[in-house]
C-alpha cells in the first residue's frame, strides 16, 4: 500500500505540472482531473474512503466537469494557446517560484520537526466523518453553507441581470 | 474474503457476462423494437438472427478507423475509451448474489454514483474533440443533462441509504429482507429511473445525440470500432442502471424458491426490457423542457422525499 501511495503522490505531482505548463486549456484541465483522480487514490490508501470517493464525485465529477463546460461555451480557438505561450515567460516564474520555495521551505522544517507523516491505518467510514462534521465541526459547516448561499444569491443575481438585458432587446 | 483464485474467476466472468449482455442487448433491442412495430428484425443470420451481432462486430472492426485531421488526436482517442471504463468499474461494487462480488466497498454507492459522475468526460470531451460544431453541441448539452441529473441519482439514493444505514450494497440488499425498497422509497425510485435513463442518454432521453437536430452529436466524428465503443458503453451503461434498480429498490437477490443469481437476472432483465420499451413508446422532449423538469420539479421532490424519509426514521428512533 506504501508503493501505492507514493507512485499515486508522484503522478499528483507531475500531473499538476502538466497542469501548469500546457498552454491548450482543455489539455491542462484534463491534467488537473488526473490530478484529483490521484489524490483520491491517495486518501483511499490512506484509509479515508469516505473523502476518497468525495474527491472522486465532487471535485473531479462535478467542479471539473462546470470547467470543462465553460471553455466549451466560450470555444476558445488556437490563438489562446499563442496566448498562453507569450504569459508562460521565465519571468513570469520567478515570483510564484520564491514563494513556493519559502513554502517548502517550511513544509520540509515542519515535516522533519513534528514528523506526522504516519496515520494509524484504519479504515474511516463516512458514519465517523459525519459525526465529526455536524458534532465539534458544526460551526465549519454552518459557516460552509452560508458561503454557498451567499454564491447561490450571487448566482441567481447574475443570471437575472442578463434575462432583463435580454429582455430589453426588441 | 475470497482467495485470490476465486477473486480473479469472478472478476473474469462478470466481465465476459458483461461484455457479452451488452452485445447480445443490440440484438435485442433491435428484435424487441421490430417486434413492437410490427416488423420482424434481424432474423437471418443464425438460429432467430442471434449471429447478427457477430456479424456487426465483424463489420465494425474491418471498417476504416479515421482520425479526422483537425480533431485533437490522442483527447478524441481516449475519450470513447473513458465510458467503457468507468461504466464497467462501476459493476466491481454490485452484489449478484451473496458473496458473488469483485469487491465489498463500504463504499459501494459512492464509487458508482463517482464512476456515473466520470462518465461524462466520455461524452464533453468527443463533442470537443471532434473540433465539429454538431458534435461541440452535443457535448456542451450532454455536459448541462447529465451533470444535472447526476445530482438526482445520488439524491434518490440516499433515502435508500438511509433506510439502509448504509453504503455497502450487500448490507442495502439485505435491509430489503421485509419489505423491497420500491415501496417505501417509490419517489426515489421514480426519480432514479429518470435520471438513470438521462444519465445513459438513451431514448427518450437522448438530446446529446440527438440524431435528427444534430447529426449524430457528439460522436459525428466517430467510425469504426472508436463509434463501436460508444455503442458498448450506451449497453453497459443500460445493464449498470438495470442492476442498480434492482439492486436498490427491488431487493437484488432476494426472492423466493429460486436461487438468489436468478432472480437478480430476472429483475435485471425486466428492467433492461423496461428501457427498450420506453424507447419505442416515447417520443424525445425539446433541450429546455428536459433541463426546466429538472432543475423545477425533480429536485425539489427528491428534496422533499429525503426530508420525509428522515423524519420519518428520527420519530422511529425517539
Amino acid at each position: 500500500m506504501t508503493a501505492i501511495f507514493y507512485i499515486s503522490a508522484a503522478i499528483a505531482v507531475v500531473a499538476t505540472f502538466l497542469t501548469i505548463t500546457r498552454v491548450n486549456v482543455v489539455h491542462s484541465l484534463l491534467y488537473f482531473i488526473c490530478s484529483l483522480l490521484a489524490t483520491g487514490v491517495m486518501f483511499f490508501v490512506l484509509g479515508a474512503t469516505f473523502v476518497a470517493a468525495l474527491v472522486v464525485i465532487i471535485n473531479a465529477g462535478a467542479i471539473m466537469v462546470l470547467f470543462v463546460f465553460v471553455i466549451m461555451m466560450l470555444n476558445v480557438g488556437p490563438q489562446s494557446a499563442d496566448q498562453e505561450r507569450a504569459r508562460l515567460r521565465p519571468h513570469v516564474w520567478i515570483g510564484p517560484g520564491l514563494l513556493s520555495l519559502l513554502l517548502l521551505i517550511e513544509l520540509v522544517y515542519s515535516l522533519g520537526r513534528y514528523h506526522t507523516g504516519v496515520t494509524s491505518g484504519q479504515t474511516v467510514g463516512p458514519q465517523q466523518v459525519g459525526t465529526a462534521l455536524f458534532g465539534p465541526y458544526l460551526l465549519a459547516v454552518e459557516l460552509a453553507s452560508m458561503l454557498l448561499l451567499a454564491g447561490l444569491l450571487g448566482a441567481y443575481h447574475l443570471g437575472r441581470g442578463v434575462m432583463t438585458f435580454m429582455d430589453r432587446k426588441p | 474474503m475470497h482467495s485470490v483464485g476465486i477473486s480473479l474467476l469472478i472478476v473474469f466472468v462478470v466481465l465476459a457476462c458483461i461484455l457479452g449482455v451488452a452485445s447480445g442487448l443490440i440484438w435485442l433491442e433491435r428484435r424487441l423494437l421490430a417486434l413492437w412495430q410490427d416488423r420482424y428484425g434481424p432474423n437471418r443470420v443464425g438460429p432467430f438472427g442471434l449471429l447478427q451481432v457477430l456479424a456487426d462486430i465483424i463489420k465494425i472492426l474491418m471498417k476504416e478507423d479515421w482520425i479526422p485531421p483537425f480533431a485533437d488526436k490522442p483527447v478524441f482517442v481516449i475519450a470513447p475509451a473513458i465510458t467503457v471504463i468507468t461504466t464497467l468499474l462501476s459493476f466491481s461494487v454490485i452484489v449478484f448474489a451473496p458473496g458473488i462480488t469483485v469487491v465489498d466497498l463500504g463504499i459501494g454507492v459512492l464509487l458508482f454514483l463517482a464512476m456515473s459522475s466520470l462518465g461524462v468526460y466520455s461524452l464533453v470531451l468527443a463533442g470537443w474533440s471532434s473540433d465539429n460544431k454538431y458534435s461541440l453541441l452535443g457535448g456542451l448539452r450532454a455536459a448541462a443533462q447529465m451533470l444535472s441529473y447526476e445530482l438526482f441519482v445520488g439524491l434518490s439514493l440516499m433515502g435508500v441509504v438511509m433506510l439502509a444505514g448504509s453504503f455497502r450494497i450487500a448490507d442495502i440488499v439485505e435491509a430489503q429482507r421485509g419489505l423491497w425498497f420500491c415501496g417505501p422509497q417509490f419517489v426515489g425510485f421514480v426519480i432514479f429511473f429518470i435520471a438513470g435513463l438521462a444519465e445513459t442518454h438513451r431514448l427518450p432521453l437522448d438530446l446529446p445525440e440527438a440524431d435528427n437536430e444534430l447529426v449524430a452529436g457528439y460522436h459525428s466524428e466517430y467510425s469504426g470500432m472508436k463509434f463501436g465503443l460508444f455503442f458498448l458503453g450506451e449497453y453497459i451503461g443500460i445493464t449498470l442502471i438495470s442492476a442498480m434498480i434492482a439492486t436498490f429498490f427491488f431487493g437484488g437477490w432476494l426472492g423466493p424458491v429460486l436461487p438468489g443469481l436468478l432472480w437478480f437476472i430476472i429483475k435485471t432483465f425486466f428492467f433492461i426490457c423496461l428501457f427498450i420499451a420506453l424507447r419505442a413508446a416515447l417520443p424525445r422532449p425539446r433541450y429546455d423542457q428536459l433541463m426546466s423538469v429538472s432543475w423545477k420539479w425533480i429536485l425539489p421532490l427528491a428534496l422533499l422525499n429525503l426530508l420525509v424519509t428522515g423524519a420519518i426514521l428520527v420519530s422511529r428512533t425517539t
